[in-house]
């Protein structure tokens, strides 16, 4: 182009480029959300989709090579035998466990953050900057924290379920007390001052006014929490002794039978999605 | 809030609490790589910077932390470029399934890495020729999208759409409108956003795991393969400090500078 740009000027071809963007919002918007759109579909909905279908294939004995044949079998597998099935549910007892546990500890946490303090900030700011330090320092950190040597000593319980649960939950309570807090500073000053004005009194302005708004943000969290437990499998290794969560069922079988790995892997991914039509009705996706 | 004294005090005592929870594992993790022990003791029998002087000399950390500075470089300019147009769309826009694509933003951060590590790596080997550098990067760059999406929709928000309008109106070009009217006020917000994209590829494991070509290693990496050898626990405590810091450094710096409550996985 020989134009001389200036400015806000711009050469005949751009400025009629310009011109169709400005009469064409539609196509403006395409050209925004398209590339993240494209990625997002191709390099992770297609990747989700093949797995889904690799569940169904079968691997070759001998070979160990897959065959591109359909068959319920791997599935079938995993949701039949005793031991998967276990698997199966212990880890959504500690998906639950892990749970209730970040909205027992999330719950004083964010009432305070968002409703007492003068400086919610601070606090959040607070919370919120350990949720990015490493996933696996966090756990290594309560593997040091319940060694048997450790500074716990003897109170220590070991290695287990009840370490996996607490350091899963270490791990997801930023995630709880996030949507908690924003959901409780919506009502921050008029609405509780209403409720007392009315002559509610503090519980009952709790039940009736703050519980309403805290349903939708426990489920938001809740998607986190539940859903990032049930893949682990590192976690368990750390921490877990001898424990053994779906994720580790995926972890050891993916690079010698990876439908079958694939079929487990399905496993969250059902759950999570029937959790999500579940609690879609409250409104709390708006939120994630 | 209409809370009685004792209430207030117990509110304040959970806080303490539960703030306590979140921060003793990381100042343990801190602590144990200034210790003068070669095998792990508590308490540490005495202080020392030894362990970071090994390490800084060793061949492997160095490597892997190049490696990983490599990737979430990478992986966050992808995750700029595509996660700020994404959020104009999304907030500047009405249209059919946008509530659709919100979710699928997020969606690789809230389920389970494992699921993402092996769906992408059955797309790499299977049909794109296998696991390289690239391969890494694209994996990172997919789970920090969200990241960018939600700090710069968060700004978005806040600023009127009719200053663009203006913009438009009196003849500037799309493009121009972004560069002397969008791009100045959502700095800040792409700033704290890009760092928060770097923290979180930085530390990644579980999609690192299943997307790294053969024989990279990440910072994450080296310390998972060394984790269970006792003789290198000296200078794993080294390196999981360094990757604490890093984290949360970023994140410090990224508060500052968006004003929000950064840090913000969710709206």
């Amino acid at each position: 182009m020989t134009t001389v740009r200036t400015r806000g000027t711009v050469a005949p071809s751009g400025r009629r480029v310009a011109a169709l963007l400005h009469r064409a919002p539609r196509l403006r918007l395409a050209g925004l959300l398209a590339p993240a759109l494209l990625w997002l579909v191709l390099l992770y909905l297609v990747p989700l989709g093949l797995l889904l279908a690799t569940a169904f294939f079968d691997t070759d004995s001998f070979t160990g090579r897959i065959t591109y044949e359909f068959t319920t079998e791997n599935v079938v597998d995993v949701l039949t035998t005793p031991a998967y099935l276990l698997t199966v549910a212990r880890t959504v007892g500690v998906a639950v466990g892990v749970t209730l546990l970040c909205v027992l500890l999330a719950l004083p946490l964010a009432v305070y953050t968002a409703l007492v303090s003068r400086r919610p900030g601070l606090l959040v700011a607070l919370v919120l900057t350990p949720l990015w330090a490493s996933y696996l320092v966090k756990v290594y950190a309560w593997r040091i924290l319940l060694a048997p040597e450790g500074p716990l000593g003897g109170a220590s319980p070991g290695y287990g379920w009840f370490a996996v649960i607490v350091t899963l939950t270490y791990l997801w309570l930023p995630y709880m007390v996030l949507p908690l807090h924003a959901g409780l500073t919506s009502m921050r000053g008029s609405y509780l001052e209403a409720a007392a004005d009315l002559g509610a009194r503090p519980w009952t302005a709790f039940r009736t006014v703050v519980l309403p708004v805290l349903a939708p943000a426990v489920a938001a969290g809740s998607v986190f929490t539940f859903s990032l437990s049930l893949g682990d499998y590192i976690t368990v290794q750390l921490v877990g002794g001898t424990g053994q969560m779906l994720g580790n069922l995926v972890y050891q079988n993916f690079s010698t039978d990876l439908p079958f790995a694939a079929a487990v892997a399905v496993l969250p991914l059902i759950v999570m999605a029937a959790y999500l039509l579940t609690i879609r009705r409250t409104g709390a996706l708006d939120r994630l | 809030m209409v809370l009685s004294p004792t209430a207030r005090w117990l509110l304040r005592a959970a806080a303490v609490g539960v703030l306590t929870f979140i921060y003793v594992p990381l100042a343990v993790v801190l602590l144990n790589s200034f210790s003068a022990s070669a095998t792990f003791a508590w308490p540490p029998p005495g202080l020392t910077l030894r362990w970071w002087q090994v390490a800084a000399s060793n061949e492997g950390v160095r490597t892997a932390v190049l490696t990983s500075v490599q990737v979430a470089l990478l992986a966050t300019v992808v995750a700029v470029v595509l996660g700020t147009l994404a959020s104009m769309a999304l907030v500047r826009y009405e249209f059919f399934g946008r509530d659709a694509v919100s979710l699928l933003v997020v969606l690789p951060i809230a389920l389970p890495g494992i699921v993402t590590g092996i769906a992408l790596n059955t797309l790499f080997t299977g049909f794109l020729g296998g696991l390289t550098f690239l391969t890494l990067v694209i994996g990172h760059a997919t789970f920090c999208i969200v990241v960018v999406v939600n700090n710069a929709s968060a700004r978005l928000r806040r600023m009127s759409g009719t200053v663009e309008e203006a913009s438009m109106d009196l003849g500037a070009t799309p493009w121009t409108t972004w560069r002397l009217v969008t791009f100045p006020a959502l700095r800040g917000a792409l700033l704290a956003g890009a760092l928060l994209a770097f923290a979180l590829s930085f530390d990644e494991i579980v999609v690192t795991t299943f997307t790294a070509g053969p024989g990279l290693q990440t910072l994450p990496l080296w310390i998972f393969q060394n984790l269970f050898r006792p003789n290198q626990s000296p200078i794993v405590n080294v390196a999981a400090a360094v990757l604490v810091l890093v984290s949360v450094l970023p994140v410090y710096l990224a508060n500052r500078l968006s004003g929000d409550t950064a840090g913000t996985t969710t709206k």
